[in-house]
């Protein structure tokens, strides 16, 4: 379905309309302060105005956060665009448990419906596909872990499986035969599984599935304080963990009211940029190693190691762990020792740059990677995709731009986008990226302003905040909630991977088989970050 | 012609590959440390203890000693807080585990320069599998050191476990186990393989990969640096002598780094 934008009305009319559009089944408010408009409504219209929001309004579909309340379950749908946010409230009677699918319209939110019904046995009517999602085969009906019965704290009893299930082949022709692939496959590949449904050269279906590294990270945050969830949060998805971290630590301080000293907000900046640098190299490196230009991935692989040490000298740790806090950073940094950083950065991009060149001219490296993997922007929209492979697509949408954090209005960047869809166009957006974030260190490390790095030490007071932040991978969204004595209550991510391989399959399929490895890697997702 | 300026770029680049293990690797921002331990502790070391999120820090008579199969590089023992434990650079951090079923944790020297290593995933954040992708790139290429992984578990002489062992992996991982061909040994990688670090134990994982094969080897840190890998496949292979995982022997004057 095309998205038709004539009628785009601004955030602080949107009450107005809704209410005109939906009377009695709907009540909004416009929280100008915020950029949000927080939206109750009723079942019967909820379709109507989600996909109202996305197809009308030019939306995008964040997120899905169910919270267990005393006797009903409260659906937050998320929506956000240049305009702000829109937050809708959907509540339900705990003994009822079923809402209305809104994935057959806004299909952005067909893998959350599925999270829901699997860890909260949500029943969403309409929803073609549901269970063995999250929880695979040996888990029993009726178990949800993320229902507040649940404990948390021991295994659970599994029952047996036939071990002589097989999946339904979809497929039907002549010699069509489904070749699986992992969970262990690969060298130091990801646990995750992909059924490939196929007639001889081209995969005709990708059957992914996921959740093999599922760690239960939202149930084991419940309850537990807000510094300990600061380590799940960073420690979920090594190779973002800045990103996720911030996202975390400014839901916290949302919450609390705290104000952010500039020097820290200026800090985040500059090593948020420094592990976007570090993953793009790194990905970079992943896709020349996928078609095996052995040089290419050496020299990008050099350039990883050389930002990864980089990372360790200036701030002791190689991914970046242990720097984040609510309420700032730990650490403080001379002036001159970030400005040394910026320059070698600036030492490594023109390597950067050099590679960029010389794969350009390779015809070899471009035949693999050009009209391969497409994903077209009509599907990425449909899809929510988000991070380089939407922009890759042609959809210009970058969270640091939309609805700025930690600061990034005062940054000057371009977001780059391009419009194929294809491999070759990913990489690229990959490459502009990184010499972007680049820039953003140099600029940073120029302007630093002079102050403390953490706020004065504060109690966290009960309420609940959303926080955002464009991962290395796209968007992601903390959603947290915490209760009377500063514990967590609720946490919800929503990480770019899990939104971006729900749009996976649009890509490998119609593709030969050998291009499923390069497919894979430019895409780049973590299941880790995916599964969590 | 593209083809030979491939070539060229990488004669060019000359070589980048650490000396470690013929000589220690000294370059900054190899490996992250970890904590030293502490000989006076007293009653004024309880707030530092009691900092630690994973309960690595134990007081031992005198001492503060620190269990390596739990730190997770939090740094809250040295950074905001008074009277900062110590911390040791350094990343031969590899030690033997104890377990009951009477084979010698080391492989022969006959496997010392070929050794076949399948790695399975037991969950693991990104950041051990990002540390062990760079083995077979430039700075430490195991290659040159005999090591070669396999996809396979009939071709593996090792298998190398990181992540915390979660619920939906425990089939594979001893499927993959199961199959291979003995002599065998295990190697678990990060703090999450070895203790469960901060996700587990729960319902949704293990808690470490001891809790269902046995181990032989353990390399601790989160995530432990490419060099403290190559330390731990060298250390099962007997080509190393192996650290050890409380601090308590390293005050003793044994070197530990």
């Amino acid at each position: 379905m095309k998205r038709l934008l004539d009628g785009t009305v601004k955030l602080e009319n949107l009450p107005e309309e809704i209410a005109g559009r939906w009377p009695d089944h709907t009540r909004a408010y416009h929280d100008a302060q915020n950029r949000l408009c927080l939206m109750e409504c009723e079942a019967s219209v909820l379709t109507e105005v989600c996909s109202y929001l996305f197809f009308k309004q030019g939306f995008s579909f964040a997120s899905l956060v169910v919270e267990e309340e005393h006797a009903e379950f409260s659906l937050r749908y998320i929506f956000y665009s240049e305009e702000g946010q829109v937050h809708i409230l959907h509540r339900i009677p705990k003994m009822e448990a079923t809402v209305p699918s809104i994935s057959h319209l806004v299909h952005a939110a067909d893998w959350h419906e599925r999270e829901a019904e699997d860890l909260f046995g949500l029943i969403f009517e309409g929803h073609p596909r549901l269970g063995d999602f999250v929880l695979h085969e040996e888990w029993p009906e009726g178990v949800n872990p993320m229902r507040v019965d649940f404990d948390p704290s021991k295994p659970y009893v599994h029952r047996e499986v036939n071990p002589y299930w097989r999946p339904m082949r979809i497929v039907q022709a002549p010699g069509a035969f489904m070749m699986p692939i992992g969970p262990i496959y690969s060298d130091f590949a990801e646990s995750a599984h992909f059924l490939l449904e196929t007639v001889g050269e081209d995969v005709i279906r990708t059957i992914p599935r996921f959740f093999y590294k599922y760690r239960g990270v939202e149930k084991i945050a419940e309850g537990q304080r807000v510094g300990e969830v600061l380590l799940l949060a960073e420690r979920f998805s090594g190779i973002s963990a800045f990103a996720h971290s911030l996202a975390f630590c400014q839901a916290v301080e949302e919450i609390s009211k705290v104000e952010v000293p500039t020097r820290a907000k200026a800090l985040r900046i500059f090593f948020a940029e420094l592990e976007r640098l570090r993953h793009h190299v790194s990905s970079i490196a992943g896709i020349c190693g996928s078609t095996s230009l052995a040089v290419a991935t050496s020299q990008a692989s050099i350039l990883e190691e050389e930002l990864l040490r980089l990372c360790c000298a200036v701030t002791g740790h190689r991914y970046l762990f242990g720097l984040n806090t609510p309420g700032g950073v730990t650490m403080d940094f001379s002036n001159e020792a970030l400005q040394n950083l910026a320059d070698t950065v600036q030492g490594l991009l023109e390597k950067l740059e050099d590679l960029k060149q010389m794969l350009r001219f390779s015809s070899s490296f471009l035949d693999r990677l050009e009209e391969v993997g497409v994903v077209s922007p009509e599907s990425a929209a449909a899809y929510g995709l988000v991070g380089p492979i939407a922009r890759a697509s042609g959809i210009n949408r970058d969270l640091r731009r939309l609805l700025p954090y930690s600061g990034y209005e005062k940054v000057e960047f371009i977001i780059p986008w391009e419009q194929e869809g294809d491999g070759y166009a990913r990489l690229r957006v990959l490459f502009s990226e990184a010499e972007q974030s680049a820039n953003i260190i140099r600029q940073v490390a120029s302007s630093l302003p002079s102050g403390q790095t953490t706020s004065p030490p504060f109690e966290v007071t009960p309420g609940a905040a959303l926080g955002w932040v464009e991962a290395p991978k796209g968007a992601t969204f903390h959603w947290v909630r915490t209760g009377e004595d500063g514990r967590v209550v609720r946490y919800r991510i929503t990480p770019p991977s899990f939104t971006n391989w729900h749009g996976f399959h649009l890509a490998a399929e119609n593709f030969a088989f050998q291009d499923f490895p390069i497919i894979m890697a430019t895409f780049g997702l973590s299941n880790a970050e995916s599964d969590r | 012609m593209i083809a030979i300026s491939w070539v060229l770029k990488g004669l060019q680049t000359g070589i980048k590959t650490t000396f470690y293990p013929r000589r220690d690797e000294l370059a900054s921002g190899v490996s992250p440390g970890l904590p030293g331990g502490k000989k006076e502790g007293g009653d004024e070391a309880l707030p530092l203890i009691s900092c630690c999120p994973t309960q690595a820090l134990r007081q031992v008579g005198p001492q503060i000693l620190v269990d390596y199969r739990r730190c997770i590089h939090c740094f809250r023992c040295v950074r905001g807080v008074q009277d900062a434990l110590g911390w040791n650079s350094g990343y031969e951090w590899a030690a033997y585990l104890n377990k009951n079923d009477g084979t010698p944790p080391k492989l022969e020297k006959v496997f010392g320069r070929s050794l076949h290593i399948l790695f399975v995933d037991g969950g693991a954040c990104g950041a051990c599998i990002s540390e062990l992708e760079q083995l077979n790139k430039p700075f430490y290429n195991i290659h040159r050191l005999g090591f070669f992984v396999t996809p396979t578990p009939r071709k593996a002489d090792i298998l190398l476990i990181a992540g915390p062992v979660t619920d939906h992996m425990r089939l594979s991982i001893q499927k993959a186990f199961d199959g291979m061909p003995t002599p065998k040994r295990v190697l678990a990688v990060g703090t999450c393989a070895l203790s469960g670090g901060i996700f587990g134990p729960s319902f949704a994982s293990e808690g470490g990969v001891q809790k269902l094969i046995p181990v032989d080897v353990g390399v601790p840190g989160c995530p432990p640096p490419p060099l403290a890998i190559i330390h731990g496949l060298l250390v099962a292979v007997s080509r190393k002598s192996p650290a050890f995982l409380i601090s308590s022997r390293s005050v003793d004057g044994r070197k530990n780094s």
